[in-house]
């Protein structure tokens, strides 16, 4: 009983000398938790959005033609979709409940603005799951058009859902739909807290960057198969489908990526200042590539004159404002990790590009993959690149807009739940999603091991092969 | 509107705990189905009806979490902040179960699915349990209004939270029993039908001695709860009693179709009148949060039910659809854990 009191006395000692006003918890493990978590449900989520568009494709052209490559194809990227769709669900249940276990001032004050989105997500969630049960379970019940058919609503519910839930995000980013008076929330306009300014440029890019996280993943699977010398039918259907998807979405990605930029440039000027490791605002500025910041300037650079300013005003004389137009503790920190990880997108965006470039112009020229080791070597390395492209754009969004939870709104330091603890719960979330990685891996690892590719499908390898 | 949203959560509520309730029943009878062999029929058999809808009928949590936090923020942060330790013990079990059922599925070899389904398993045991404590937590009161108000441990460490955390396995446990009873009958199997009927019988029995129980530990323990449940909704408390005595005696003369209403009804019974004993109140604890003091604005209600209304419209046929496609009876295929080879 003593010792329980002692404990509490120090907690609350401990609470009260925190800094950031009231019984300040810790936001730095609440911040380390949500980003932890995000960062890995949406590469399921990616895979959510863009693999069931490409199995119904290896599923309809099996159909059409009758060739048995692609239906084993479609069966077996549908046996993996269930098994990433489970777990991509559960990941996401992670991350409704942490919206109230780390962030209760954030739900407390802003669910009523910010809850329609996910609201309407959850329907979408329910349309695909119900599908996805009838399409899997009904693959040898449904006829083929009947099949075919079902599939279609996971495809549609999939890029809904991707939608809803990142006009929330936009919305951290662009506040609007409510007004504060008197400190009070009035005013409250769910519809025009959705379609934000934020809302276009992000859910475009989100939705492209979840297709282009699918094509080069997948196909990166056949290109390590392919370098271990397994070039059948099989292998090169399974690379060239994805990659052409991927490849197709690239180039539009990167005019929406300047479109987002130009976005954060008029609303969140001081995100685009710590993206470009810029201080001192100014025109005639110039675009920066790598190096880091300290002490107030970025080291190391390449400099090309006047590109940051071309590039958001079209204008060599364009205004950009620095970070040192606002007081120091309304600016963003970890510059160096912002600035850095903008130029991996980027960079990735445009070697994506040029892979694309090597692909279609050889098969322009002879109509096959391109024969060299290096394509697929490059092919095999572009799905994590795919991936890390995604994860540093995020890093960018989410770190670009501290310390705000809620843009020139609310701080993060205010939106954290107050209890104490809470880097227990980082302690077990971050052990459980360790555990669920290798245990993933291993079991998608598994199913393609354990059944062999037959060297020329018939019938009976088709249809032996159960989805579920 | 308020009111119309609050009734909406609660059959969410209500249809969570009937059919997600009954397949963590059913994965904690797996977890007592036997030895590899023998136990192999009843795993197939639970494997085959939960496999299709598990994560259809998951989904009903999110909405429950998403209409409370658009509809009653205060409520949901009250909630979340106080009880957040339970809450994320849920998490990860849903992780656990929902991830582990599907490893399942998708390994051959026998020492995997065992420890898989050792861990779907455990999970479906023990996600039902904190589900219930933080039921109890609410319903007596230990959740004040505010962020973090209430204490971080005995919100959910009291004699009520384990009483309602008990409830909810046997409950599912028992809808489990139910449920399978049927679907072994309706794909062939008498034997295995006999067996989850004498499962229903006892654990249906052990539920309806505990939930008695149980009435003693809520009036010392939660003394408001008591009040609203012996007055305002005695008669749902009654009508869950009687529900749960005709089961058993339909259990008894083998109306398995018939016994899945009376079962429903006996554990709807039991949340109706829950929320008709604390009405108007969401949160007891003073200051006490009402319904009209947790509601967000009119735009916000509005939306939410409009887009509420046209989710519902596209979701009953596809619901339909999937329960229609899957409840037609069908054999159950040989079991994938007796045959450790390919299949
Ligand atoms: C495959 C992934 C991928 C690729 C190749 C790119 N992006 Fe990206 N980017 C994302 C994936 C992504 C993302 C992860 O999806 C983000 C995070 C938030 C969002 O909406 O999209 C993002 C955010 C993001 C933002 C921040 C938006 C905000 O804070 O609101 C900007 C300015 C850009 N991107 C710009 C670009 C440019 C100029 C690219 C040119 C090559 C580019 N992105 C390629
Ligand atoms: C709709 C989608 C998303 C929503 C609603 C959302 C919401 C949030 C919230 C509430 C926080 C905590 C407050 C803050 O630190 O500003 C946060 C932080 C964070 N999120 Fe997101 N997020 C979303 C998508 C993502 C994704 C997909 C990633 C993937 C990597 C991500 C990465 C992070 C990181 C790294 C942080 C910590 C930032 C920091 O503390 O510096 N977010 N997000
Ligand atoms: C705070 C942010 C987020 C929350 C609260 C959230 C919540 C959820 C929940 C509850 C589920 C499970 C639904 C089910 O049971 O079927 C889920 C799955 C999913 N989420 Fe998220 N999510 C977030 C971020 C994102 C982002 C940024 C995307 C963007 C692409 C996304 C896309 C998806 C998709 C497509 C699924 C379907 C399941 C799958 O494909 O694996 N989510 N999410």
């Amino acid at each position: 009983m003593a010792g329980i009191a002692a404990a509490k006395t120090l907690t609350a000692l401990y609470l009260s000398t925190g800094t950031g006003g009231s019984q300040t918890a810790d936001p730095v493990a609440a911040r380390s938790q949500m980003g932890f978590s995000l960062g890995w449900h949406i590469i399921l989520a990616c895979l959510g959005v863009g693999l069931p568009g490409l199995v119904l494709f290896a599923e309809w052209r099996g159909w059409r033609t009758g060739d048995p490559w692609y239906q084993l194809l479609a069966r077996r990227w549908a046996k993996a979709l269930g098994v990433l769709f489970a777990v991509g669900a559960v990941s996401g249940t992670i991350l409704s409940f942490e919206m109230g276990v780390l962030w209760a001032g954030l739900m407390d004050h802003y669910g009523s603005v910010i809850g329609l989105p996910f609201s309407i997500e959850g329907f979408a969630f329910f349309i695909e799951a119900i599908f996805l049960g009838i399409y899997l379970y009904g693959w040898d019940r449904l006829s083929p058009r009947v099949h075919l058919l079902s599939g279609v609503p996971i495809v549609v519910a999939g890029i809904l859902s991707a939608f809803f839930v990142v006009t929330a995000n936009s919305w951290m980013n662009s506040p609007r739909g409510f007004k504060i008076v008197n400190g009070r929330l009035t005013g409250v306009d769910p519809w025009a807290a959705m379609f934000n300014p934020a809302t276009g440029p992000e859910t475009t890019h989100m939705i492209l960057a979840a297709f282009m996280v699918t094509g080069f993943l997948v196909a990166s699977v056949y290109a390590v198969a392919m370098l271990r010398g397994r070039t059948d039918r099989y292998h090169r259907l399974g690379l060239l489908i994805p990659l052409t998807f991927g490849v197709i979405m690239t180039p539009i990605q990167i005019v929406v990526g300047d479109w987002a930029a130009r976005y954060v440039g008029s609303e969140q000027p001081l995100k685009l200042a710590a993206m470009e490791g810029l201080n001192a605002s100014g025109r005639h500025v110039p675009e920066s590539i790598g190096g880091y910041y300290a002490g107030g300037q970025l080291h190391w650079a390449l400099k090309i004159p006047d590109g940051l300013s071309l590039l958001v005003h079209l204008s060599p004389n364009g205004y950009v404002t620095g970070l040192q137009s606002a007081p120091p503790d309304n600016r963003p920190g970890l510059i160096t990790l912002i600035h850095l990880s903008f130029d991996t997108m980027v960079g990735i965006g445009f070697a994506l590009l040029l892979l694309g470039a090597w692909l279609a112009l050889a098969w322009w020229r002879t109509r096959t993959i391109p024969p060299s080791i290096w394509f697929l070597r490059a092919t095999a390395v572009s799905g994590i690149a795919a991936v890390m492209a995604m994860e540093a754009g995020w890093i960018v969004t989410e770190v670009g807009r501290q310390p705000w939870i809620v843009y020139g709104v609310l701080r993060v330091a205010n939106a954290v739940n107050p209890a104490p603890g809470l880097s227990w719960g980082l302690v077990a979330v971050v052990t459980v999603y360790a555990l669920l990685t290798v245990v993933t891996v291993y079991v998608l690892r598994r199913l393609a091991r354990n059944r062999p590719v037959p060297d020329a499908p018939q019938e009976s390898d088709v249809t032996g092969y159960k989805v579920v | 509107m308020a009111i119309t949203l609050l009734v909406l959560m609660w059959i969410s509520v209500t249809v969570y705990a009937l059919l997600a309730g009954a397949d963590f029943g059913a994965g904690a009878w797996d977890l007592l189905s036997g030895r590899t062999g023998p136990g192999a029929r009843r795993r197939a058999l639970i494997e085959h009806s939960i496999g299709p809808v598990w994560e259809a009928n998951h989904v009903w949590l999110i909405f429950v979490l998403v209409l409370m936090w658009t509809a009653f923020p205060p409520l949901f942060a009250a909630v979340s902040s106080t009880l957040y330790i339970p809450l994320t013990l849920v998490a990860l079990g849903v992780i656990a179960r929902g991830s582990a059922f599907a490893f399942r599925k998708a390994v051959t070899e026998l020492w995997q699915q065992r420890i898989f389904g050792a861990a779907f398993a455990f999970s479906s045991l023990v996600t039902p349990f904190f589900l219930g404590a933080i039921a109890g937590g609410v319903a007596s009161g230990r959740v004040p209004p505010g962020l973090a108000r209430g204490d971080v441990v005995t919100s959910w460490l009291n004699p009520t939270s384990v009483l309602c955390g008990a409830l909810a396995v046997l409950a599912g446990m028992y809808l489990a029993a139910v449920y399978l009873t049927a679907d072994a009958r309706r794909t062939g199997q008498p034997e295995l039908a006999a067996e989850f009927r004498w499962r229903a019988l006892v654990i249906g029995v052990v539920t309806g001695l505990v939930a008695a129980a149980g009435l003693i530990v809520v009036h010392s323990d939660a003394p408001r709860l008591w009040a609203g449940l012996s007055g305002r909704a005695l008669p749902l408390v009654a009508l869950s009693g009687a529900a749960g005595v005709a089961s058993l005696a339909l259990l008894a003369v083998r109306r398995y179709l018939l016994v899945r209403v009376t079962a429903a009804l006996a554990v709807a019974a039991v949340l109706w009148g829950w929320g008709a004993a604390q009405y108007p109140h969401l949160l007891a604890a003073a200051p006490g949060l009402t319904v009209a003091q947790a509601a967000a604005g009119r735009a916000t209600l509005q939306a939410t039910l409009i887009s509420a209304g046209v989710g519902i419209a596209l979701l009953a046929p596809s619901l339909a659809w999937l329960f229609l496609l899957f409840q037609r009876g069908r054999p159950v295929s040989p079991p994938a854990s007796s045959s450790p080879a390919e299949p």
